[in-house]
């Protein structure tokens, strides 16, 4: 799964420490994510979605559906 | 953000606590452990109540520790649950498999010693740790 994560982020100048904290997971987590090495759950992705006020598909996109 | 990341101190803070209180919980269960499995010929030469009392301090120090082990396991966040899953599925799957294995060797007199307990749960320990060191870097 393709995720837009780092891209939002460094829009907001946010560090992955600073997402980790606003979701309530670890800095290596974050990493993960953004790496496409681990997909996070339906709730993080909704808690990722509602912290920079998008829907969960602008965020995260099936590379098996693209 | 300001608000979401002192929620978040407090969920780190809470995961901290957590570990500590493993930490000691572990530590305790290790030292009742070596009590009750030295003291009895060391310290209190064989006295039967002693001994009795140091088992079931480690069985109780023991209970907790797994309670503990819940409540870490628990404030992790998912990835770091994933793979503490995986580890323990691991040191599992090595621990029955290797422990029957073992079982069969000392009942069949393949072995020439005899088959200890301390050696699956070595087994299993370093299994878990290495399942834990490999998940991180998978994830990492």
């Amino acid at each position: 799964m393709k995720n837009r994560l780092k891209v939002l982020r460094a829009e907001r100048d946010w560090t992955q420490a600073d997402l980790a904290a606003a979701l309530e997971v670890s800095r290596q987590t974050i990493n993960a994510i953004e790496k496409g090495k681990f997909d996070p759950s339906l709730p993080l992705a909704f808690k990722a979605a509602r912290l920079f006020n998008m829907s969960i598909e602008d965020i995260f996109q099936d590379e098996a559906a693209a | 953000m300001e608000e979401k990341v002192k929620e978040s101190g407090d969920w780190t803070a809470r995961v901290n606590r957590n570990t500590l209180r493993l930490g000691y919980c572990t530590g305790a269960w290790l030292v009742t452990t070596a009590l009750a499995t030295f003291g009895p010929q060391f310290i209190w030469h064989d006295n039967t109540l002693l001994t009795a009392s140091a088992i079931f301090i480690n069985l109780a120090i023991g209970l907790a520790t797994i309670l503990a082990n819940k409540h870490h396991l628990q404030s992790l966040d998912e990835m770091q649950q994933k793979i503490q899953l995986e580890a323990m599925a691991l040191s599992l799957g090595v621990g029955f498999v290797c422990g029957l294995s073992y079982s069969l060797l000392d009942q069949s007199n393949l072995m020439a010693a005899d088959a200890e307990i301390s050696h699956l749960i070595l087994l299993m320990g370093l299994t878990y740790l290495a399942g834990t060191v490999i998940g991180n870097r998978r994830y990492g």
